[in-house]
């Protein structure tokens, strides 16, 4: 008889989850993993959405999380929890599978992203009031380390920028202000080494770090031009690419900060947003110099392959922020402008690429395009949405 | 803008006026639904450097303690022109010279009041 008992325990414990949870989809199954979930953010009202891309579908409100205007996420590794980055420095811990906030922490006045450390143990927050970054414990989010981004003379204090997680444990990210580029190890989170490269460039807006973990770029705004740190060849430094793509011409004006991250790469080549042009840069992956330029339809913001890489998706800042383009990588040209609608601000792709999630701020909607035959599969209701984050991040190098 | 929508924006003065919702000089050459527009770009695009809450990202704060004691015509100015050598952009194209004024004169209001 002694093996029921067990059995019932077991059961008893799964209703009594059920019964705590809330969630939806809960009632329809009793267990679920949560490689298809996602959060989408609705940014002007602090809250999240928790959706499902394989039913295209809102599974879950997640409300209470603050100012989420230029608001990111990023998983743990298991791709049960979900930490969100607030405008206002909140640092929220969700839990997508019972849908609730299991922390949240106010961990600076000014905030504008994070990452996760390559052993799912660390978060970090990358500010710009007070400029730094900021390490938790990604179990608890108490603080474990807090590394301010001095420059100067060492009264002042810089925005931080483009932080994204590398191999070793480490965080890179960029001091705005300061045009320095900070690689932080910390394989021993009491005592985080800091090595510093300074004199990378005017204005470095963003930062990504490829697919492979090996090469941090930052985007510079005050030049044309990008600064490429071979992670595996630290002591090489940092260098410029693509130094004066704008080749000296006059620069339209950018009425949206373009973003890098690590969807940058497909087939060896990565594509870049241009500052100031209408164009994205094409950028070999082994000689690091230009090999083509692609004029699209305004500003890039977001330049985003596909996960297979065959394709690269474009969206732009005003006035041309109800378009997406689409590049057809071999024949390094746009075959597709679609236009979802006023106020793109994001596009997500489903872990194998077959849809694309696209947020639409001003029709309060979630778009959903099938990325072969570009028609539109659904519409989901948001409120101002703007990031959409899946779970298949949780696994990815520099996020 | 063109006579007829002069024409709009007079009648949505004398509208605003008769209300007693005309917030100064300026305001009622914005159509009502033009400020609703602007209202809505001050905050979700300015926003995207300035914060949606205007409290400061990228670019500075824009809150009324912020703009104190600043004139509206060099704060316009600087919305239409942009600031060389940063990151903010010459607004003029999108925006007219009226709303311009009309923005940061809401700003050093309060958007929300």
């Amino acid at each position: 008889m002694t093996p029921f008992r067990p059995t019932v325990l077991r059961w008893a414990a799964v209703a009594a989850w059920l019964a705590l949870s809330g969630l939806p989809a809960a009632a329809e199954t009793a267990l679920r993993g949560t490689g298809d979930l996602g959060i989408v953010i609705e940014r002007a009202v602090g809250r999240v959405l928790l959706v499902e891309n394989s039913g295209r579908r809102r599974l879950a409100e997640i409300a209470g999380l603050g100012d989420l205007s230029h608001a990111a996420a990023v998983f743990s590794r298991d791709g049960r929890y979900a930490y969100v980055f607030g405008r206002d420095g909140g640092l929220s811990k969700l839990d997508l599978l019972t849908a609730t906030v299991v922390k949240r922490v106010e961990q600076a006045g000014n905030s504008i992203g994070g990452a996760i450390s390559q052993d799912g143990r660390l978060v970090a927050v990358q500010n710009y009031e007070p400029g730094g970054v900021k390490v938790f414990d990604a179990a608890t989010l108490d603080l474990v380390a807090d590394i301010p981004a001095t420059y100067g003379d060492g009264s002042a204090r810089s925005k931080v920028v483009g932080l994204a997680d590398a191999p070793g444990n480490r965080f890179v990210f960029t001091l705005y202000d300061a045009g320095e580029i900070w690689v932080a190890d910390l394989s021993d989170p009491a005592r985080p080494g800091l090595r510093k490269y300074t004199g990378i460039g005017r204005q470095p807006y963003d930062g990504l770090v490829t697919p492979d973990g090996r090469h941090y770029i930052a985007g510079l705004f005050g030049e044309d031009g990008l600064a490429l740190l071979d992670l595996w060849n630290p002591d090489a430094g940092v260098r410029r690419i693509l130094d004066g793509y704008g080749r000296g011409e006059q620069p339209l004006p950018v009425y949206k900060m373009p973003h890098l991250r690590g969807w940058a790469q497909a087939g060896g080549k990565l594509y870049l947003p241009a500052v100031g042009r209408h164009e994205v840069l094409v950028v070999d992956g082994a000689s690091w110099t230009e090999i083509a330029r692609i004029p699209v339809k305004g500003q890039p913001v977001f330049v985003m392959a596909r996960p297979d890489g065959r394709q690269v998706w474009v969206n732009f800042a005003l006035p041309d922020n109800g378009f997406v383009q689409v590049i057809d990588v071999p024949a390094a040209a746009v075959v597709r402008t679609l236009e979802p609608g006023p106020g793109v601000l994001h596009l997500e792709f489903t872990p194998r690429g077959e849809q694309v999630w696209v947020s639409v701020r001003d029709q309060d909607r979630v778009r959903v395009y099938d990325t072969a035959s570009f028609a539109e599969v659904a519409a989901l209701p948001a409120d101002k949405p703007s990031g959409i984050f899946f779970t298949a991040r949780a696994n990815r190098i520099g996020f | 803008m063109s006579a007829g929508e002069r024409g709009k924006g007079r009648r949505t003065l004398a509208v605003l006026l008769s209300l007693g919702f005309a917030t100064g000089a300026g305001a009622g050459e914005i159509p009502a639904s033009r400020q609703a527009e602007l209202t809505s770009l001050v905050r979700q695009d300015c926003g995207s450097c300035h914060g949606m809450t205007l409290k400061g990202g990228l670019g500075r704060p824009l809150l009324p303690d912020d703009l104190a004691g600043k004139s509206a015509e060099a704060l316009a100015a600087v919305v239409l022109d942009g600031i060389p050598g940063t990151p903010m952009p010459p607004w003029r194209g999108l925006l007219s010279d009226d709303e311009a004024l009309w923005i940061v004169k809401r700003l050093a209001g309060g958007l929300d009041r």
